[in-house]
């Protein structure tokens, strides 16, 4: 999660946060930025990264959440949730999105 | 609180990785400071050998460089020898008068080369083969003079050999003894491994003792005399007569040292302050110098002093692998035999292959393998598990290896291929790849290789050969773990049995239970360990564990199979393989309607529907559903497919109606959840047109009734199921069939196909709970019919549950 103090008309309400179960995800789609998925950890936090494991694309909203990690469908690349970074040895990124939780309300920076 | 000190003398392997595990499992507990000899940071000493025959850099062999040490915060004072340890004012001093206080103090001191007393020892010229200065001066010596002598024929001795023979020295190997590597090898593999070496060019004076080492005029040795007289030139000589444990320092403090500092379980000297771990060390007797018994002894060591108090070390079995490019030699346990053991030999002298494997009544003692060693790890691992093999006594001489049919080519031995073939066919990493990985990351296990390289990470078939690799690289450093305490992942250090057992005896009834519970390392466990408790919760507490979704893989998530492009495949359930023209018309027109670009039809006699996107999938289903149709379960580790052939409704050869006892059995196991997927076919006579023979449960129809085979597997490697019983009427194969099944939905562990299983408790354990004991057999079924009970369809389920259906649903911005 990010604190910014950027203009509030950046941020961008997507759902409340009991909509996404916990240890899960939603899919958020994006004119600007495609599938966007939006992860919900075991303490709460929400994180939000492009829906796209940077080894073959594998959709990461259908993985599973442990920890600051989810685990990409497909071959099994660890993602963190916090910046997108696969997890050593593997080596890519995929693009993360600041993202908060208010009122339980969950709001993306796009 | 003050942090307590720990200080560690010697800055080797087994000692820094005792610090490593310390660090991870208490990292703040410790202020620790590292005295090393040597001026170099913690490096991996079995790779001397291929820096010796120039293969590799020392650069390449550091494990932990010193910007670890200070990432770790370790003070670390390399090139001071600790001289003195003072034990009533706890503090060591070294040479230069350097002094640290210690709370715990750990020697790692390692060992020193013994030195025979030969005259002449101490000339120029003369080293042992131990560290990084004794490899310089060999690589040194090898461009500026012409011949070399190694005295003694052991594994380092052998290698050191191997080395200066590559940079072009005239090698000759003395040894006292009438074969090489007596300690490891029998006298016929020892004769074949001499003539391998002299093909590339080494010599070898057998049954010799030195007598002197001689000078030259320049006062640099000159040549070796032996006690017959005989005398050969000698510009290098390296003595490899063996290690001693240096315990100098221990004994000279006054703390007890036999052949060895001697520790207890948990590596603690006489001295409770005082822990040792390493080749210095004497556990039981016993003074390891392999490396692998090395980790497992600094697991335990780092364990105590994190004040956990729970690991016990308990000795090591271990093995031998001479790493000379080109060569397979393998050796485990006892090989020589002795009273009361049996051999069992395989000796073929014109392809240069000899097996010996040594047995104790029904169990293996020791092994000894020349030129094909692709079955070391699976004797090693039996010898560890004490597995017995009563059973496969026959054709246990050919091997196992836990090698697939397909995907490399054939090919089953590791040493005969080329760098650039292709090892795993999955990934497509060829074996110069996972050689270069396992050299320059350090690596040890067959985990760290898998996380490096990938390869046969995803189907597994080729395990056996980056088993084999990794042995061959490494040495006897690599050692299989138990397969019965192999722990489930990195999440925790108990084994799928200890959780299995911990679920039944506690009732536990959810994964995030179990986490809690069990003392887990992460707060939500990961993708390998989730799936194995959420199974085992509710095949343990059917109808009353909760079954968590987001401890499923997203194929029973989402009730279909998710493919490459993030879509899903669809396919509805046929029992028995069979379908009507309704059915059929339900399916196209859902393909049209969906838009479904491929249509398919499967090796278990149903129809997938391919590129579905996850949106549609709710609609489908219900579609479906108004057609009568279910889910097929083609996603899940769950019952998949019950395939047949026409049987004696239709076919002139038929002798029972196996289209019908097929919808019969699939109906009853409908929804079941199992360890792995589960298939099943039904023939109606012997020419088995259904090929029962490759299923986890196999029904062949005869005229008097039924032939029930079972762990039978079509895939990675084919197995071919075994004869379980022979039974008369369809409720019988109901009932034995259900309570095989359900023995193995109990006891398997989670990704174990029904063949895994069988293989491990073996099929006259399967025999006895099924066909012998009618008692447990009927409960057995009992308990898979009760679990069954009331399963709903999925995919009306989901289509019809609004928080199921959620996760079908996008949100948009």
């Amino acid at each position: 999660m990010t604190t910014t103090l950027e203009a509030d008309v950046d941020w961008k309400r997507v759902c409340t946060v009991d909509e996404i179960p916990i240890l899960g995800s939603r899919v958020v789609n994006s004119p600007a930025h495609g599938a966007i998925a939006v992860f919900r950890n075991g303490d709460g936090e929400v994180f939000a990264l492009r829906d796209r494991c940077p080894h073959k694309a594998g959709p990461l909203s259908q993985g599973i959440v442990h920890g600051k990690t989810v685990t990409c469908p497909l071959h099994s690349w660890k993602i963190q949730l916090e910046d997108g970074q696969a997890v050593a040895p593997d080596v890519g990124c995929t693009k993360h999105f600041p993202c908060k939780v208010e009122d339980g309300a969950v709001f993306l920076q796009l | 609180m003050r942090k307590l000190k720990l200080v560690m003398v010697g800055n080797g392997m087994a000692g820094v990785r005792t610090l490593e595990e310390l660090r991870k499992i208490a990292p703040d507990m410790y202020d620790i400071t590292v005295f090393g000899a040597e001026p170099h940071p913690n490096y991996n000493r079995i790779l001397l050998s291929p820096v010796l025959a120039g293969e590799m850099t020392i650069q390449d062999i550091i494990l932990n460089d010193l910007q670890w040490y200070a990432d770790n915060e370790i003070t670390l004072h390399l090139g001071k020898k600790i001289t003195q340890i003072n034990r009533t004012q706890r503090k060591v001093v070294a040479e230069d008068g350097t002094e640290a206080e210690y709370d715990r103090l750990l020697l790692a001191t390692g060992s020193n080369p013994f030195m025979p007393p030969i005259p002449g020892k101490d000339l120029p010229g003369v080293i042992s083969y131990r560290d990084i200065k004794d490899t310089d001066e060999m690589i040194d010596a090898a461009a500026r003079y012409k011949h070399a002598v190694v005295i003694g024929a052991g594994l380092l001795g052998l290698e050191a050999a191997n080395g200066l023979a590559l940079r072009g020295m005239d090698v000759t190997v003395v040894h006292i003894a009438d074969w090489i590597m007596e300690r490891q090898l029998d006298r016929t593999s020892g004769k074949m491994l001499e003539s391998a070496l002299a093909k590339k060019g080494m010599k070898f004076a057998l049954n010799k003792q030195t007598a002197e080492l001689v000078a030259g005029e320049s006062g640099r040795v000159c040549a070796v005399r032996f006690k017959d007289g005989e005398t050969i030139p000698a510009d290098l000589v390296c003595i490899a007569a063996g290690i001693r444990p240096n315990v100098e320092l221990a004994e000279k403090a006054g703390i007890h040292c036999d052949r060895g500092i001697v520790v207890n379980d948990t590596l603690q000297t006489y001295d409770p302050r005082v822990y040792a771990v390493g080749e210095c060390a004497n556990h039981r007797g016993t003074a390891y110098g392999l490396v692998a018994p090395l980790f497992e002894q600094a697991k335990v060591c780092a364990n105590h002093l994190a004040m956990f108090g729970i690991g016990r070390y308990q000795g090591s079995v271990t093995s031998t692998k001479l790493k000379v490019t080109g060569i397979d030699v393998f050796s485990c346990g006892n090989f020589s035999g002795g009273e009361g053991t049996e051999d069992i030999v395989l000796h073929d002298p014109g392809a240069g292959i000899y097996k010996r494997v040594v047995l104790k009544g029904d169990k293996i003692e020791g092994a000894v393998l020349y030129g094909d060693t692709k079955d070391g790890s699976w004797y090693f691992q039996m010898l560890k598990d004490g597995q017995d093999i009563r059973e496969i006594r026959d054709h246990l001489l050919f091997g196992n290896s836990h090698l697939g049919d397909a995907g490399h080519k054939g090919a089953n031995s590791a040493a005969a291929m080329p760098d650039e073939a292709e090892v795993c066919g999955c990934n497509g990493v060829c074996k110069g790849t996972i050689v270069k990985a396992i050299k320059e990351h350090g690596l040890f296990s067959l985990e760290d290789v898998r996380k490096h390289t990938k390869a046969s990470s995803s189907c597994g078939s080729c395990t056996g050969l980056v088993e084999q690799i990794l042995a061959s690289t490494v040495g006897g450093a690599y050692t299989p773990a138990d397969s019965s305490s192999k722990a489930i992942c990195g999440c925790t250090d108990l084994s799928h049995g200890d959780v299995r057992k911990a679920i039944r005896d506690q009732k536990i009834l959810s994964a995030q239970e179990a986490i809690a519970t069990l003392g887990w390392k992460t707060p939500n466990g990961c993708a390998t360990c989730r799936p194995a408790l959420n199974y085992y919760c509710l095949s343990t507490w059917p109808h009353e564990a909760l079954d968590d979704p987001q401890s499923r893989f997203i194929n029973e998530r989402a009730h279909a199979n998710i493919q490459k492009d993030g879509t899903y495949s669809v396919v509805p359930r046929m029992w028995g393989g069979l379908t009507t023209p309704d059915e059929l018309r339900a399916i196209a027109d859902a393909a049209e309607k969906y838009k479904v670009p491929t249509v398919k039809v499967t090796g278990g006699q149903r129809i997938d529907l391919l590129g579905v996107k996850k949106e549609d999938l709710p609609g489908m289903w219900s579609d479906f559903a108004k057609a009568g149709m279910v889910s097929g379960h083609a996603y899940g580790k769950s019952l998949r497919t019950v395939k047949t052939c026409v049987g004696a409704e239709h076919c002139r050869f038929g002798t029972q109606r196996s289209m019908d006892m097929g919808v019969k059995l699939e109906k009853m196991l409908f929804g079941m959840w199992s360890p792995h997927k589960v298939k099943l076919a039904v023939s109606g006579c012997p020419r088995n047109c259904a090929e029962a023979g490759i299923k986890d449960v196999g029904v062949i129809g005869v005229d008097s009734g039924y032939e029930i085979y079972v762990a039978g597997n079509g895939g990675i490697k084919t197995e071919v199921a075994e004869f379980l019983c022979k039974v008369k009427s369809d409720e019988e194969v109901m009932e034995y069939s259900g309570a095989f099944i359900q023995l193995y939905r109990e006891e398997a562990y989670y990704l174990d196909r029904t063949c895994h299983y069988v293989q491990r408790v073996g099929l006259d354990y399967i025999k006895e709970k099924v066909v012998n004991d009618e008692a447990n057999r009927k409960a057995l079924y009992e308990r898979l019919l009760f679990a069954l009970q009331g399963y709903k369809d999925p995919w009306i389920e989901h289509a019809e549950t609004p928080v199921l259906r959620r996760q079908f649903e996008n949100l948009s911005v």
